[in-house]
């Protein structure tokens, strides 16, 4: 069945830190999605130049009719910076989705789940925080989230009251390029060591996904394995320049 | 031509973002529909990069063929190799111009082997699980090889080291990471991405991504 492409109404614009945005986009032949998919959006301009993006849903499913995609203003970029200086309420853009099959988790799956992220990396994961709020309170999971700086981390606010709901959910945090006075999470680049901390009380039938720049991702998965993870148990998306 | 949707205020970037150095016609020409170029070679995989100690490893022909082959790491490295510069396509839109590859073209993997009659595709499997599926016909008259170099290095890990299968003319995906073998059949099967929604063929220049598509 092929997946055609739909217009989308830009609904709602939140600045999530100085450089995340979020666009809450209305889809009403949306056919719904699996938390981890992704979408693409197309952009034309008047001659017909075109360019197609793809960006990870960043809400739950049990929300109809509207899917929010979170975007990082990316300097120099062709896309991230037309999306955050143009494109207001009201707009319309082209999507076509949901994409992808394998880097998903929805309750039916279970847990317990260890997710880890480096920076934006965390947007389809939170669609799994989201999902798993509404749909699986209690399955344990832990997020581990690697950031620049405190004003860096996206979804603060938000993952911090879910953290405090009790029910099984919790950040780790750790900021590589400055903490704040106070600080109590890892202040370092996510290592073996910190897996194995964030692993531990989920045991070894956790199922974890990571997300986010290639290198830290590579790191995680190779360190998710010999920590004792089957390697179908743990899934990856990657994005960004590998700087090779 | 279709009416196309045109999104307010977008222009677009008209430089050249990926570097390449060529002309807006030349990029224009070479570039897939939906793809954008970049000067990176940015990694994608699904789970964690497997790794087979090269005493270990061995690259295997089976299937509706005569007789199996199979070579070790030292007898592969021995088979007539070249360089191969070529443009890469990936489904997640990124087309990187003039990759240059080392590696040994599936006609010479094939020289020795007695295809059966009724042979028309094949599965490329990896370690760790991956597989593909292709037409003979994609593979055969110097259209696929498979490399272990990249850029003048041997092929890193994350990249499908110590040897993939490079298959220029579709989305990367088709070009499995950690090849140990090729399976001869006489009916296609849906490999991993094939299986989850991606296209069975995978032709970028008729921007065959999904299902469907």
């Amino acid at each position: 069945m092929a997946i055609g492409w739909q217009l989308a109404t830009v609904g709602s614009i939140h600045d999530e830190t100085p450089t995340v945005r979020t666009f809450t986009l209305g889809l009403p032949g949306w056919s719904g999605h699996r938390p981890g998919q992704h979408l693409d959006l197309r952009l034309t301009a008047e001659d017909g130049y075109s360019v197609e993006r793809s960006y990870s849903i960043a809400s739950e499913p049990e929300r109809p009719g509207e899917v929010d995609i979170t975007v990082e203003r990316i300097e120099g970029g062709e896309i991230s910076p037309f999306l955050h200086e143009v494109v207001v309420p009201g707009d319309r853009l082209e999507v076509r989705g949901p994409i992808g099959g394998y880097f998903v988790w929805e309750a039916a799956l279970g847990g317990p789940l260890l997710l880890v992220a480096g920076g934006s990396g965390v947007v389809p994961l939170m669609a799994m925080v989201r999902h798993r709020a509404r749909s699986a309170p209690s399955v344990p999971t832990r997020l581990l989230f690697s950031s620049r700086t405190f004003d860096e981390i996206i979804y603060r606010d938000e993952l911090d009251g879910l953290a405090s709901a009790r029910n099984g959910f919790e950040v780790l945090h750790t900021l590589t390029r400055g903490q704040p006075p106070g600080w109590t999470g890892y202040s370092r680049r996510i290592d073996e060591a910190m897996l194995a901390e964030a692993l531990e009380p989920l045991g070894a039938e956790a199922r974890a996904y990571a997300c986010g720049p290639t290198a830290l991702v590579e790191v995680v998965a190779n360190g998710l394995v010999r920590l004792g993870l089957p390697p179908d148990r743990v899934r990856t998306e990657r994005f960004g320049p590998t700087g090779t | 031509m279709t009416e196309r949707f045109v999104t307010r205020g977008f222009v677009g970037r008209r430089d050249d973002p990926g570097g390449t150095g060529l002309s807006g016609d030349e990029r224009r020409r070479r570039t897939p529909p939906g793809q954008y170029l970049t000067s990176d070679f940015p990694v994608l995989s699904a789970g964690p990069t497997p790794r087979t100690p090269l005493d270990r490893w061995s690259l295997r022909i089976e299937g509706l063929v005569r007789e199996p082959v199979q070579w070790s790491w030292a007898e592969f490295l021995a088979l007539p190799a070249r360089e191969w510069v070529v443009d890469i396509s990936c489904v997640t839109k990124w087309t990187h111009l003039d990759m240059r590859w080392k590696g040994v073209s599936i006609d010479t993997l094939l020289e020795g082997v007695e295809l059966d009659p009724k042979a028309a595709f094949a599965i490329a499997w990896s370690d760790g699980g991956y597989t593909t599926n292709l037409p003979l016909g994609d593979l055969l008259n110097n259209q696929a090889f498979v490399a272990y170099e990249y850029d003048g290095q041997p092929l890193a890990p994350e990249h499908g080291g110590p040897a993939r299968l490079v298959v220029p003319a579709r989305y990367f995906w088709k070009s499995a990471k950690w090849l140990r073998g090729l399976r001869i059949q006489d009916h296609d099967e849906p490999g991993f991405w094939e299986s989850l929604g991606y296209h069975i063929r995978g032709d970028q220049w008729l921007e065959e991504r999904y299902s469907g598509d």
